[in-house]
């Protein structure tokens, strides 16, 4: 490094061996495990850092526990920490009615201090205000107000026209000058061109709205319940693969049946987030985040007051599903697999979805034209040298090698073809 | 050009059917045209004389356009999202799941794989891990999905025909058993082979000691038990290796088609057929049959005699391996003695079966067999075969004491004795005397509609249990959905009766939990389905069998008077013994393997006996679809059907199918169509049932009746090879002839027309006996490049190919069916089907070579014929509206929704292998109330049968063409899996439907590109000898194969002018 600081003070090939240092540290850094993304995909269904739910609070649990690795341990498997008869590991245990903790064998010694880390560092989220953040002002329609303008000044321009024409017109009389012959309007060159200019842009406007019937481009329908996904994915951070598992392993994405809400909402039975976050649907009108999570209780088949599901006399939750408004529609001719763009495209959901974290309410964001996919097929570059499945394509590998290509995009591997979305 | 001529070396004659043979002007004209009829204007003639000008047809068409614009696209409906409430751990929405069950019909049982989605079956497969079966399948199998969502099925018990509930026919069987009073009370049961059922039967007997199970199959072979038990001292079928077989002889037995376990049989079979240059072994397959069969189709030499004869075949055999003569026809004598000497060359490597129900010849096979060495080799009784257990003697007794009043009561399960056996008078008239009659049967049948109280019991996808098809091989049940109706086990009906109220479950768990020793080893077997032995044990068994009786037995046996035909009743390969596959459209519209008809039955019959009857129409062939009418006495009992003329059929015999003439319980596609003709079965001596009736007077009626034969829809002029064909020694002499005929025709393209090299030039470097080198492959290429002025399709990542092996390929159809239940291919019913508008996207051509009025001279052979997926496509070309296209993975892709419905690609298929939708068949139409009905297969559209459609394939809309795939949603799943664990696929990963479902593994699929695939090392280096595509030389490109037909005989009738009719002048350029 010392050597890097000394050329670099002396020619610019420093200056980019330090930035591709400084970048390969940054990615370092990112590399480290994210306390809180692993706290919310692992613990945030039974933990609360600063509250009790199924398990304690976890703010402060270093100090509280026996040791490091006593607590690493724990977590990848609580169940053999109380079989070897640790006193506090039965404490514990007996104290939180012998619920036993999910074993997480697959979180590392680094993974778990991360978590440790950021409970510990975790602070009630308080009202913040972040600078130069404007709430965003309703952008009013003003496509009317400018027709009006735009006819009121035509007719201005007409009407001074017409009153330059007769001014002239008068003068030449008196001046004794012949006056230009008047031209019926169908015969003049100029109208009857932008007449035509307007017709074909009247097509063309005809065309595309015409080639817009069946689609929905934000469309945002009203849910049986005011579900945010900005309180859940963008204020708490919720992983959307917790609720939509299917978009790694299905071409669906799937909506969370009402038990994996209940996975939280066991504990979480109040919006607390009214004055940080209130909750207004889109006509204005207020929504009481209280009155939303009773309601999926209501589906769920929960019991609020006895903590518990009301079962039938088979022992049988008495949950009902909850009928969502389906928001993207895609013909039934067209076959589109999550999994594939999540997984091996490795997409982020935001890349068709918009900013689904800032929702409230959902729209769709993209028109889900086909138009749409192709063009986003046309300009993706496919995961080449990463998945090994793109082996097979020895050409392209022998490009890359010789430096006639940079990257292959989707279309190039078949991606435009007609059955890879309809059969 | 001269290279014609030199191709034309192995080009031989075969046609479809007579027609082809003798053509007449009519055919010619069909054959030219793909769509053979005007616009579909059926019923609304007056369409054609309507007095609508043009001008106010405009103005109608652009006040419906506007009008349907307006009223169908403006507004989207609402459409809900619904989620699970609570989601079962292991279903993912969109990911199908795959379960280990056993298909059951009657005593038929194989293990297979069951695909569910989102808790629904949708398809059936062989269980691969299965030793007994390798995975193999029959288009019954295939079908048997349909049949759970089949809407004639009791949503309900009923007493007296009115709903009941399972509370009050409980009570009412009950109180009827404590007050039988020890009068007999009978269960009857087709063949049962699960040891729970079993002991729950045996646990109900005890509780009502008078209580008697009978099995009968309908179709049965108890005279082969019966000899078996006095031969060989066991009542059971051995298990037949026919894989162990260098000598296959068959006596009227159709083992690839239904003769007891066709599956198994037809897997074994083609073990022993796989031939090629480095493996030069092929079995060698004699049939002697009265029929044409499916087996019979196959083989390589086929002999024709009346079914009477069997036993006298079968002692002439036995016989001449003893160095006498056989005294049977000349002809046949002479058979037999070839057949004896092969026989005897190879003992121990040979195997003999018959279908003959008496005992007498059973007893003479058994003695042969044992002369032949095959006890222990090829026939083993170390595991018996336990799918037919039948026993004739306790039907008949049976009917007997009901005739007489003997019987209490009688229950009745998986059978139908008033349809399918010869008892089916008594038995309806005495059955509602009697004080309990319970069917347990799954839908009001013949036999439901006379007993008092209907159980249904659960479909095998709804169900748990077990079954046990041979001895030390069970595969197990699990449901795959819910019980769709209020239906309840047999079992559990059993033991709630007999005083026991065990869920069926349980009792099946704790019955196998006994047998395995805990909960693991039932979960670990549940989850494989099967209990099976390392090997099959072989064994022989000593033979004891009477000759002398039999011998004496046979010789008295009188066969038909001269001049007047037997006929032989039997189960066809589709339809079976009846039972629910009566009412399986599927199975209704798949073209019967050898006549090529649909949805009927009828009368077979030779050319020559048609002649000689009048029965043949002015063209003497199949243009024809009205077809006459026969008059069948037999006796006592009269039936009428039309008649369809076969080569290959005994001149004195005629051949009608079972599973037809059915009631209208039975479903609305089995009711109202053919004759049932179990009741002329005749009752041998010993009281077994023979499925063949001597001295039937048959006359004409000038009655008419239009059969839906689909074997001339989609032909091609047939006067370029499309087959090859070779006998096993030509091939061994010359194993290159193909590869070099096909070098002589196509290799003169190796030097490019930019070259200059001209053409001509590589051809005569052939050398007839060289072996392929590396340069050999090159011509190949350079025709490709070379031979079009079209771009070459560059596959630069996958390329699919497939290979069809036309020596393995016996015929059978499981492949259509299968490929029809994996793409949502629409079923159109008889009326459609006659105007040429089936929907199978795989057609197996039937071609024969021979002398039709010879019919030992006929040989059969079949091409499955699929949607080639040319690289240089004609079909590509024509499309106005680049609906059809090429991928670069080597399919020829459909895009419906893109197709206009014009038709051209049709036009210009040289396969004839696109489908066109006529008709809304599966209200996918965006209209309403457009759905094509014609009363026969309306249940397909049925709300709960719709319920086995594949949700990953688009049901298609009117309009628009269709055609193979290859399956295209299989594999890109297959290369999705891969892709998201990020490597490269591997052989075999993605599987057609036709590949898994075909029982003789004729079809291998796979990866061309990829140089250690299957399909790459079959075309390239274990089979390039026999490698051909069909019409290669106009350049389409196919990437489909097809291997040469080898047939183990001496004489290819194919190759003999004396019988090629026209076609033979098709071959001189005029």
């Amino acid at each position: 490094m010392l050597s890097y600081s000394l050329r670099m003070a002396k020619d610019f090939k420093g200056y980019l061996l330090l930035l591709a240092f400084l970048l390969l540290h940054t990615y370092s850094t990112v590399a480290q495990p994210d306390g809180k993304a692993l706290f919310q995909a692992n613990c945030a269904a039974c933990h609360n850092p600063i509250k009790d739910a199924t398990g304690p609070a976890l703010k402060g649990v270093s100090g509280r526990v026996p040791s490091k690795e006593w607590l690493y341990k724990w977590v990848k498997n609580s169940a053999s920490v109380i079989g070897s008869g640790d006193k506090y590991a039965n404490e514990i245990y007996a104290k939180w009615n012998k619920t036993a903790m999910t074993a997480f064998p697959a979180l590392s010694n680094e993974d778990i201090d991360a978590i440790v880390k950021y409970v510990d560092e975790y602070e009630v989220p308080g009202p913040k205000v972040v600078p130069g953040a404007e709430t965003p002002k309703e952008a009013g329609d003003n496509t009317l107000l400018y027709a009006i303008l735009t006819l009121v000044l035509l007719l201005a321009v007409y009407i001074l026209t017409q009153v330059n024409k007769v001014l002239s017109r008068s003068a030449n009389v008196k001046s004794g000058l012949p006056s230009p012959k008047d031209v019926p309007f169908f015969k003049n060159k100029v109208i009857v061109a932008v007449i035509a200019i307007l017709i074909l842009i009247g097509f063309g406007v005809w065309l595309t709205n015409a080639s817009e019937f069946g689609r929905q481009k934000n469309y945002m329908p009203k849910q049986p319940i005011f579900y945010s996904h900005k309180v859940h994915a963008g204020i708490n951070q919720i992983n959307c693969l917790y609720c939509h598992a299917g978009a790694e392993k299905s071409r669906h994405a799937m909506i969370p049946s009402t038990n994996v809400c209940m996975n939280c909402h066991k504990q979480i039975n109040e919006y607390t987030g009214a004055e940080t976050h209130p909750l207004v649907t889109l006509e204005g009108k207020k929504v009481d985040g209280n009155a939303e999570i009773k309601k999926l209780y209501e589906y769920a088949g929960w019991d609020p007051a006895k903590k518990d599901y009301i079962r039938d006399d088979k022992g049988a939750i008495q949950a009902k599903p909850v009928e969502w408004v389906k928001i993207h529609n895609l013909p039934d001719h067209v076959y589109f697999n999550h999994s594939l763009h999540v997984v091996s495209g490795k997409l982020a959901c935001q890349r068709c979805h918009g900013n689904i974290e800032q929702m409230d309410e959902v729209y769709q964001f993209a028109d889900l034209s086909m138009g749409w996919c192709v063009n986003c097929h046309r300009e993706t570059k496919v995961q080449f040298a990463d998945n090994n499945y793109y082996s097979i394509f020895q050409k392209y590998h022998d490009e890359i090698k010789a430096g006639t290509r940079q990257d292959v995009k989707v279309s190039e591997i078949g991606g435009l073809e007609c059955q890879r979305c309809h059969y | 050009m001269s290279t014609d001529n030199q191709y034309n070396m192995s080009k031989k004659q075969y046609w479809k059917g007579l027609e082809e043979l003798n053509p007449s002007d009519k055919f010619n004209d069909q054959v030219a045209n793909e769509f053979r009829e005007d616009l579909p204007f059926a019923g609304v003639e007056s369409i054609a004389e309507a007095t609508t000008s043009r001008r106010d047809f405009l103005k109608y068409l652009g006040f419906s356009t506007v009008a349907a614009t307006m009223a169908a696209s403006c507004e989207m409906e609402v459409r809900k999202a619904i989620p699970y409430a609570i989601k079962p751990e292991n279903v993912t929405p969109g990911v199908p799941l795959m379960y280990a069950s056993t298909y059951v019909d009657g005593g038929e049982a194989v293990p297979v794989l069951v695909r569910t989605r989102e808790g629904r079956p949708i398809k059936v497969e062989g269980n691969f891990d299965s030793k007994l079966t390798g995975g193999a399948t029959t288009a019954r199998i295939q079908g048997s999905v349909l049949n759970l969502y089949d809407a004639t099925r009791l949503k309900f018990p009923t007493i007296e025909g009115k709903e009941s509930t399972w509370e009050a026919v409980d009570k009412m069987v009950m109180d009827a058993l404590a007050g039988l009073g020890g009068a007999p009370l009978y269960i009857i049961t087709s063949t049962l082979n699960s040891a729970s059922t079993a002991q729950a039967v045996a646990a109900f007997a005890s509780k009502y000691p008078t209580a008697k199970h009978v099995m009968y199959d309908a179709v049965s072979y108890s005279g082969l038990l019966d000899a078996n038990l006095s031969s060989f001292g066991k009542r059971a079928v051995p298990a037949y290796r026919f894989d162990n077989a260098k000598v296959i002889v068959s006596i009227g037995a159709d083992f690839l088609g239904t003769w007891i376990s066709p599956e198994i049989y037809a897997k074994q079979y083609s073990k022993g057929r796989k031939i090629s240059a480095k493996n030069l072994m092929m079995s060698k397959h004699y049939q002697l049959e009265g029929m044409m069969s499916l087996t019979g189709s196959s083989a390589d030499e086929r002999y024709t005699c009346k079914p009477s004869q069997y036993g006298a075949v079968a002692l002439g055999l036995l016989n001449a391996l003893n160095g006498g003569a056989a005294t049977v026809s000349p002809s046949i004598n002479e058979a037999i003695k070839k057949i004896a000497a092969d026989l005897n060359a190879n003992k121990g490597n040979a195997l003999v079966v018959c279908g003959s129900n008496d005992p007498n010849v059973q007893t003479i096979v058994n003695a042969i067999n044992n002369a032949i060495g095959a006890l222990g080799t090829t026939i083993s009784f170390g595991s018996v075969n336990n799918t037919k257990q039948g026993n004739d003697s306790d039907m008949n007794a049976f009917a007997e004491a009901l005739k007489n009043g003997q019987v209490g009561g009688a229950m009745f399960l998986d059978c139908n004795p008033v349809y399918d056996t010869i008892h089916g008078e008594v038995i309806k008239g005495k059955l509602p005397s009697l004080k309990l009659s319970v069917s347990f049967n799954d839908r009001n049948d013949e036999t439901t509609q006379v007993c008092k109280v209907a159980a249904p019991t659960h479909h095998w996808l709804e169900s748990w249990g077990d079954a046990e098809p041979h001895t030390g091989y069970t595969s197990l049940m699990q449901p795959t959905i819910n019980p769709l109706f209020k239906t309840r086990h047999f079992a559990e009906s059993l033991l709630k009766w007999s005083g026991n109220p065990i869920s069926h479950y349980d009792f099946v768990k704790s019955y196998w939990m006994g047998k395995l020793g805990g909960e693991g080893a039932f979960d670990a077997a549940i989850q494989s389905g099967l209990i099976e032995p390392e090997a099959m044990p072989m064994s022989g068994a000593s033979f004891s069998g009477n000759v002398a009786d039999a011998t004496a037995k046979i010789a008295a046996m009188k066969g038909s008077a001269d001049g007047k035909p037997e006929m032989i009743i039997y189960e066809k390969v589709g339809i079976g013994r009846g039972g629910a596959w009566s009412n399986n459209p599927w199975l209704q519209e798949l073209p019967d393997p050898i006549t090529k008809c649909t949805w009927d039955n009828y009368v077979l019959m030779s050319p020559n006996r048609a002649k000689a009857m009048g029965a043949e129409h002015t063209d003497l062939n199949e243009v024809q679809r009205e077809k006459k009418v026969f008059s069948i006495k037999s006796g006592g009992k009269e039936i009428k059907l039309p008649v369809l003329v076969l080569p290959g059929m005994h001149d004195d015999v005629i051949a009608v199918a079972v599973g037809y003439g059915r009631d209208k319980g039975a479903g609305k596609a089995a009711a109202g169509t053919g004759i049932n003709v179990y009741p002329m079965v005749s009752k041998g001596e010993n009281g077994n049932a023979y499925f063949y009736a001597s001295d039937v007077e048959l006359t004409g009626t000038s009655a008419t009746y239009p059969l839906a034969i689909t074997q001339t829809h989609h032909s091609y002029q047939n006067d370029r090879p499309i087959i090859h064909e070779f006998t096993f020694d030509e091939f061994k002499k010359n194993p290159m002839e193909l590869f070099n005929e096909r070098k002589e025709e196509l290799g003169h393209y190796t030097h490019s027309f930019e070259a200059g090299g001209g053409h001509g030039e590589g051809g005569h470097e052939a050398n007839a006996h060289i072996e392929p080198t590396k340069a050999d492959q090159d011509w190949q290429d350079a025709y490709r490049k070379n031979g079009t002025l079209y771009p070459n399709h560059e596959s630069l990542g996958m390329k699919w190919g497939m290979s069809i092996d036309l020596s393995s390929c016996v015929g059978c159809g499981s492949c259509t069916i299968a490929c029809q239940a994996e793409n949502n291919v629409s079923v159109v019913g008889k009326n459609q089907v006659l105007l040429a508008h089936d929907m199978h996207w795989i057609r197996i051509d039937r071609y024969f070579a021979g002398d039709p009025s010879k019919p030992d001279s006929i040989q059969t052979l079949f091409q499955p014929m699929i949607c080639q997926h040319c690289d240089n496509a004609p079909c590509e070309n024509v499309c106005p509206v680049n609906a059809t296209n090429h991928s670069s993975e080597g399919i020829n892709q459909m895009a419906y929704n893109r197709c206009i419905g014009t038709r051209y690609c049709a036009n210009n298929c040289p396969y004839k292998v696109r489908r066109f939708n006529w008709r809304d068949w599966n209200e996918a139409d965006c209209f309403d109330d457009n759905a094509y009905e014609d009363g026969r297969r309306d249940d397909i559209n049925n709300n709960i049968t719709r319920m086995v459609l594949n949700p990953d394939v688009t049901v298609r809309s009117r309009g628009v063409m269709e055609k193979c795939t290859f399956c295209v949603q299989r594999l890109q799943g297959a290369k999705a899996t891969a892709k998201k664990q990020g490597r490269t696929m591997n052989d075999g990963e993605a599987r057609t439907a036709c590949q898994q479902a075909c029982p003789t593994d004729a079809i291998v699929f796979g990866n061309v590109n990829d140089t250690a695939s299957s399909i790459y090392k079959l075309r390239y280096e274990e089979q390039k000898e026999r490698v051909f595509h069909v019409l290669e030389e106009i350049h389409t490109l196919p990437n489909v194969n097809y291997l040469s037909k080898i047939r183990n005989t001496n004489v290819l009738q194919s190759a003999n002018p004396e019988h090629s009719g026209h076609s033979a002048e098709a071959e001189h350029h005029v």
